[in-house]
């Protein structure tokens, strides 16, 4: 019974690598009908790659974008498309930064403040993603509609309240305003790597941890198994005595709530304010990864890497004379052809599987049937 | 093997060396099958025997691997369902196609519709329906509303709409599946008539009273091949459904009674009412003791689902359920889904697709769905999958699933597997009551036999079971008490051990007076 997990592995590898191929083929197309070379381009990107501060910033970015993956990848195992990540993540940086910088923290010890500082986060979080739970659970009303919605609402909340008269303060010798700086203990420290100007982010081990938490909550609680019936089948999983209702007001707590952390690496670890130029859009980068790393704790944190070396490698194509978008072009194609691989490698899965066990039985049962007895009866 | 046809004229159809592969499901191979001209044939065999496949071919849906398909001595070759129109061969299905909210004409003119200069030409379309119906003797009343429509009229509208379209050989596949036993006998006089008047019939069942007392010529399939053919004079039902199996027959019957004073369940006043007001459960009430079987007959669409869903928790209801345990009697009617099973009933689903299992999980993944919150599953909030993996094995071994192994998933077994795992599953956590929906519906005889003697036994171990079945058969030979159920309501008690079939069926159309003792 075992040699079905092999195959298993390969079926599960075929998809997203096909995917990055065919995606890798079609940006190739693009760039000879624009006359660049595909070969300068790919050479171009691995020289950059290899940069010691293009890996770093890589990995920088792939935290951020790994644990949006898991906000989002928490909601996918049950069929719930948080949407709203990015909405979650920026209120919850703003406040949780406007939180980190106040005056009466200074006192507090430096653990502390970072942990606190967490936590605010992650309650705005949860509770951003906990209006649209609520709103499905009492009024049915689609998440999909309502952390769209809700993402814009962030916006104009951010925008409102990241104001000089509010919780904002004018930065130094900028037009830029964000919260007030978060001081020296309220920050977490950065890794130095070797050649690199930039610093790993401190709170990579954060971004590992959650994903451990993921895998296990996921594979090994009850909370995951009622999470994936859920997903599976939510007729099956009510007539099996799963709270629904319940298991969707939960997960879109911790989707929330992890969705809350996604800014937490950069907040802590390099800007230590809120300011206009925060990152923005990560939700979204989120739900690509989740996509393509198949809200798989391991695929996922792939995916985040892939990402983050694209990203960043891009930066060094307009010196080539190539416009970056191709990576964006990329990135889109991936996702679109890893949708449709995956759904293949189901269906073909499922067919596989079928025809296996139908030929080990049918060994067995042609074994024991005995020859039909027909003859007698209608001779 | 095949009846040496006694008339010159061709075949109305004859298939050949028919052969279909598809990737894990029994489909056919060398099937050969003549259908002489205006007579009854029946095709007979087990679920999964690769009827219906045979049919997809026979009505353009599928296309073989190898054979040829004659028609009135022309080889033909079909691409879809047109092509079968085209040649005269039309599909009465299983589940009816009609939309409800249109009349009868509207509904058999649909996508076939006559126009006269732009415009609908409802007028000769309504003479020409008037006419087939009363030439076949249909009595179809072409301005009735499909949606005030019996099933047995409803059957009728479909086959008025296949001779619509001018078909001379008519495909119906399990058509008494869904009547009671008086609109079964409706339905063979139109038959007949239809014979008469020189259509053929292609009669496909598993029901094989009603096969022979219609049929002219049988063939029987089995794995996917035609086994036999045989015409009713030559078999009797017994050998017949021995030919369909290819050994000898389980009966579903009970042995001395098992009946205690003990009430397990005891149901009172359970009212439900669906979302658009409709009381689709109205005031059941009813015990079902240790050690007993009550058959719920009835059917479907009167309740039972419904029934069966509140009792579970999974629908709202009024009244009161309460359930038996070793601590005395408690009301579960307002405790959860999961606090009813803790408490210890167990469901075997009407759908399993649907309620039973999650398909594309794995076996010891199924074992764990709906006993999540108990041993040997978990540990606390931590899932036990040794425990678990362990006892779905032993679950495999007891009851006999068919499978390589426990990690593979459910979606690969086949129905009667599947259905088992269920039974086994649910037996496992030592329920006091069992709710089974269909136990044997769409699983294969032997499959039927292990889940009847797995029923009985835990009866015998004081097992209470509420069984619903649209078998009218296993109703009568599982049951230690009938209950019908019409419109939502327990209309009657029958005692099986003196009912007749079609007593219960009278009982269940609200026709007759097959009322034993009022409620």
């Amino acid at each position: 019974m075992k040699r079905f997990s092999s195959r298993a592995v390969i079926l599960g590898v075929a998809a997203p690598v096909g995917a990055l191929l065919f995606a890798g083929l079609v940006c190739a197309l693009i760039l000879l009908l624009t006359d660049h070379s595909p070969a300068d381009v790919v050479d171009q990107m691995i020289t950059s790659a290899q940069r010691p501060r293009t890996f770093v910033n890589s990995l920088n970015s792939a935290t951020t974008y790994y644990l949006a993956a898991v906000a989002v990848a928490i909601g996918f195992r049950m069929n719930l498309f948080n949407i709203g990540v990015d909405g979650q993540y920026r209120l919850a940086a703003m406040l949780s930064a406007a939180f980190a910088g106040a005056s009466f923290m200074e006192s507090l010890p430096s653990f502390l403040r970072i942990a606190l500082t967490m936590i605010a986060a992650m309650l705005v979080g949860a509770a951003w993603a906990g209006l649209a739970g609520l709103l499905k659970v009492t009024r049915g009303v689609s998440e999909v509609i309502s952390t769209i919605m809700l993402n814009a609402v962030a916006t104009a909340l951010v925008s409102y309240l990241l104001n000089p008269n509010r919780l904002a303060v004018q930065t130094a010798g900028s037009n830029n305003i964000g919260t007030s700086p978060i001081t020296e203990g309220g920050q977490v420290e950065g890794i130095a790597y070797a050649g690199s100007s930039s610093k790993l982010f401190g709170l990579v081990f954060l971004a590992v941890a959650v994903g451990l938490v993921y895998w296990f909550v996921l594979a090994r609680t009850r909370f995951g198994f009622e999470l994936k019936a859920t997903g599976l089948s939510e007729s099956a999983a009510v007539a099996s005595g799963v709270a629904v209702k319940r298991m969707v007001l939960y997960s879109m707590l911790l989707s929330g709530a992890v969705a809350g952390l996604v800014g937490m690496p950069q907040l802590l670890g390099s800007s230590h304010s809120y300011a206009l130029d925060f990152p923005a859009g990560v939700g979204f980068t989120g739900i690509a990864v989740a996509l393509l790393g198949r809200n798989h704790p391991v695929g996922m944190a792939l995916a985040a890497v892939l990402w983050g070396l694209l990203d960043n490698s891009s930066n060094s194509l307009d010196v080539a004379g190539v416009p970056k978008e191709i990576v964006a072009i990329m990135q889109g194609v991936i996702v679109l052809s890893v949708v449709v691989a995956y759904e293949l490698v189901r269906r073909y899965k499922v067919r596989v599987e079928q025809r296996e066990v139908g030929r080990a039985l049918g060994r067995t049962e042609s074994g024991k049937t005995e020859p039909a007895t027909i003859g007698e009866v209608s001779a | 093997m095949l009846l040496v046809s006694n008339e010159d004229a061709p075949d109305a159809v004859a298939l050949a060396g028919i052969g279909k592969r598809f990737p894990g499901v029994v489909a056919n191979s060398d099937v050969n099958l003549r259908v002489r001209a205006g007579t009854v044939h029946a095709v007979v065999g087990e679920n999964g025997a690769g009827k219906s496949t045979l049919m997809k071919i026979l009505y353009g849906m599928q296309h073989p691997d190898e054979g040829t398909i004659t028609v009135n001595g022309e080889a033909v070759s079909f691409n879809s369902p047109a092509d079968a129109i085209a040649v005269g061969i039309g599909m009465v299905h299983q589940h009816f196609m009609l939309a409800d909210n249109l009349t009868v004409l509207e509904n058999v003119v649909l996508g076939n519709e006559p126009r006269s200069g732009g415009r609908l030409d409802f007028r000769s379309a309504r003479r020409r329906i008037t006419e087939i119906s009363d030439n076949y003797g249909l009595g179809v009343d072409p301005e009735a509303l499909v949606d005030e429509l019996g099933v047995g009229e409803r059957q009728r509208v479909e086959i008025l709409k296949v001779l619509y379209r001018g078909a001379r050989t008519l495909i119906l596949d399990e058509p008494t599946a869904v009547l009671v036993p008086q609109e079964v006998d409706e339905l063979f006089g139109n038959l007949r008539e239809l014979k008469a008047e020189g259509l053929t019939i292609l009669f496909i069942s598993h029901k094989l009273d009603e096969v022979l007392s219609v049929a002219d010529d049988i063939t029987v399939m089995r794995r996917g091949t035609t086994v036999a053919s045989v015409t009713p004079s030559e078999v009797t039902s017994r050998q017949l459904a021995e030919l369909m199996v290819g050994r000898a027959l389980p009966v579903p019957e009970l042995r001395e009674s098992t009946v205690t004073e003990e009430v397990v369940l005891d149901v009172a006043g359970l009212t439900v009412t669906s979302a658009d007001g409709r009381t689709v459960l109205d005031d059941v009430t009813f015990t079902i003791h240790a050690g007993e079987v009550l058959g719920i007959a009835g059917v479907e669409g009167n309740g039972q689902a419904e029934l069966v869903d509140a009792l579970m928790g999974i629908r709202a209801s009024t009244g009161s359920i309460r359930l038996g345990g070793a601590d005395g009697q408690r009301d579960i009617s307002r405790l959860s889904t999961r606090r009813r099973r803790e408490g210890g009933i167990g469901l075997i689903p009407a759908d399993r697709h649907r309620q039973g299992m999650l398909l594309e999980a794995t076996l010891w993944e199924n074992r764990i769905l709906g006993h999540q919150t108990r041993p040997p599953n978990v540990r606390g909030l931590l899932l036990n999958r040794s425990g678990a993996r362990r006892d779905t094995a032993r679950i495999v071994e007891e009851y006999d699933v068919r499978t390589p192994g426990i990690e593979v998933i459910a979606a690969s077994l086949s129905g009667g597997n599947q259905q088992k795992l269920i039974v086994g599953r649910e037996m496992s956590s030592g329920p006091t009551l069992l709710i089974a929906a269909h136990p044997t519906r769409g699983v294969d005889v032997g499959a039927q036999a292990a889940i009847w003697e797995h029923i009985r036994k835990a009866r015998a171990e004081r097992l209470a079971v509420l069984l619903i079945s649209a078998d009218l058969d296993e109703l009568i030979g599982m049951s230690d008490r009938l209950a019908v159920i019409l419109r939502g309501r327990l209309v009657s008690t029958l005692d099986p051990k003196t009912v007749t079939p079609q007593d219960l069926g009278a009982a269940m159309t609200g026709a007759g007076d097959g009322t034993e003792e009022g409620r």
